[in-house]
């Protein structure tokens, strides 16, 4: 790995080695936005994840399924390098965003959050307003006017399907909204700053039907904009919104493909039994 | 199987409820006692001047304790002013960057063994520090014994608090592209902020009963306060003095001076609570 990062040139990559998920792409014509190549992670001594290939269509939603444990989110994870707050976690390989290998220590951690916004399982609103909740991340990336914050603030929380719900209580702590409302404003802080890619780690989870139903309405929108990836447990929804799907089992991709022909006509029998409910 | 009658445990769960209720009883008792006692004979001793004027001579009526009570406040004020930024940032330290290096281990270590040290000996310490270079005793020792009192208080309960924000909020923060000093600035410090203030006033209730730390440093001063290069007035030492002499009036006046420091911290403790009470809500 060491040397392939100094001689680029040396890295092999003949068409017929690219993994699975890239020829997919390829022949759907689209653009590869996020790809992992050889991708190991450790949680200490333990490994988590092997040799992960996965490659993230441009403007689609792309789910990644399978049972607790199996590093779904650990692999999300990565993307936006947030598992190095921790230790004793390291990941290994590449993860190139827009071709560029993101966990080069070189490559700016702000600049690539700014570029990678993520929304996790349990709403997280910051101890402040609502509008300021919002504007954190604006004010943090970039140089702008009052009015003109105020002005993206509103529009982040109309594409969040917020606005209406809470233009009258902008100043309230934005933990006084409901659940399915906070998640909305977390999206609104994270779509703010104009991410490319929007990572989504269970977001509805902890979210009532009808939070659930608005955000996955929310996602389908989005999508025309952002490039997102979201991690489920819930595979009703992985269908309902996906367009391509990574199965993992035990830290592996074993199967990737649209998600129609997964969750109608999968090619591993691992990936049946657990769409069909027979383990996981 | 033999049927075993309840009879026995419930004598013996009486017992226990029985032996349980008096002693919180009897502990109750003694606070009761001690607040009525420093209640009745410290207001009777309270008026406008005791608020307003100098101490007089034995023997002369009349006079007050301002000095005392404008000094105190000027040592404890010094000391949060001296020891607070400090606390929080090693808190911070201790919270945020420290999770297991061994200068963080060190740190918490001591921390932990400074505020069990009796403050006598912190006293001793700023007298050495202080007093001794300088060659006479003044506020300023006053103060740095105080400090290093408060310091320890602060930096463990900063620490305490700021641990218990969620890290989910701390990835949230930085998911954002925040860098790690304003996800703590911006982010951690305002969700610990009522815990945070808490540690400070439960450091300010420590130490504004302390006497031993001033008896070597600020002694104390019959006079106006000055300046903290100076001895320094202050109520506990004037209490010590004044409890410890012969005259009826001036024994009365140390009941009016622990009046005031007793409710003092007792309003600051209660603040407290309430302050992590709406926190909880």
């Amino acid at each position: 790995m060491e040397m392939a990062q100094k001689f680029p040139e040396i890295r092999p990559a003949p068409e017929e080695d690219l993994p699975v998920s890239a020829r997919l792409l390829a022949s759907f014509g689209l653009k590869s936005k996020v790809a992992t190549r050889h991708l190991n992670f450790y949680y200490g001594d333990t490994q988590a994840l092997f040799d992960n290939n996965l490659d993230i269509a441009e403007h689609r939603v792309t789910a990644i399924i399978g049972p607790s444990g199996c590093g779904k989110s650990t692999h999300l994870r990565v993307y936006n390098r947030i598992y190095e707050l921790y230790r004793d976690q390291r990941a290994e390989g590449e993860v190139l965003l827009d071709g560029v290998n993101i966990l080069d220590p070189g490559f700016d951690l702000m600049e690539l959050r700014r570029r990678v916004g993520m929304i996790f399982q349990k709403p997280t609103p910051f101890p402040m307003s609502v509008f300021e909740n919002v504007a954190y991340g604006l004010r943090m990336h970039y140089r702008l006017s009052k009015s003109e914050i105020a002005d993206r603030v509103e529009e982040a929380l109309k594409k969040a399907a917020l606005w209406e719900e809470v233009k009258d209580f902008l100043k309230k702590p934005g933990t006084s909204l409901s659940g399915g409302q906070q998640q909305r404003l977390c999206i609104a802080r994270s779509i703010v700053v104009e991410p490319e890619v929007l990572l989504m780690d269970e977001p509805c989870s902890a979210i009532d039907p009808i939070g659930t139903a608005k955000i996955e309405a929310l996602i389908n929108e989005l999508k025309a904009n952002y490039t997102i990836v979201i991690v489920t447990h819930n595979m009703q929804q992985a269908a309902r919104v996906s367009d391509f799907t990574a199965f993992f089992f035990q830290g592996r991709i074993i199967e990737f493909d649209t998600t129609q022909k997964i969750f109608t006509n999968p090619a591993h029998k691992q990936t049946e039994a657990y769409i069909t409910g027979r383990f996981g | 199987m033999k049927y075993r009658p309840p009879t026995g445990r419930k004598v013996i769960n009486g017992v226990v409820s029985l032996g349980a209720s008096i002693s919180a009883v009897t502990g109750l008792v003694f606070l009761v006692w001690i607040t009525w006692e420093v209640l009745y004979r410290g207001l009777t001793a309270l008026n406008w001047d005791f608020f307003t004027h100098l101490p007089t001579p034995p023997g002369v009526p009349g006079g007050g304790m301002a000095n005392a009570l404008v000094g105190t406040l000027v040592l404890t004020g010094a000391a949060t002013v001296a020891s607070v930024p400090l606390g929080l940032l090693a808190g911070i330290y201790l919270a945020e960057f420290a999770e297991d290096s061994r200068l963080g281990d060190l740190s918490r270590f001591s921390a932990n063994v400074l505020m069990g040290l009796p403050s006598i000996i912190v006293g001793v310490f700023a007298y050495s520090l202080v007093v001794l270079p300088l060659g006479n005793f003044c506020g300023y020792a006053g103060v740095v014994a105080l400090a290093v009192i408060m310091l320890p208080v602060i930096t463990r309960t900063t620490e305490d608090m700021l641990r218990l924000v969620p890290n989910t909020l701390r990835e949230a923060a930085l998911a954002l592209g925040a860098p790690r000093w304003r996800v703590t600035l911006a982010v951690v410090f305002r969700a610990a902020k009522s815990g945070l203030l808490t540690g400070v006033l439960l450091a300010v209730a420590r130490v504004s009963g302390e006497t031993a730390p001033l008896l070597f440093t600020a002694l104390n001063s019959p006079y106006w306060f000055h300046s903290l290069a100076d001895p320094t007035p202050n109520l506990t030492v004037t209490i010590f003095h004044y409890a410890m002499s012969p005259y009826p009036d001036w024994q009365s006046k140390a009941w009016g001076a622990s009046f005031l420091i007793t409710f003092g911290v007792l309003w600051i403790t209660i603040a407290t609570r309430v302050m992590l009470r709406e926190r909880k809500g």
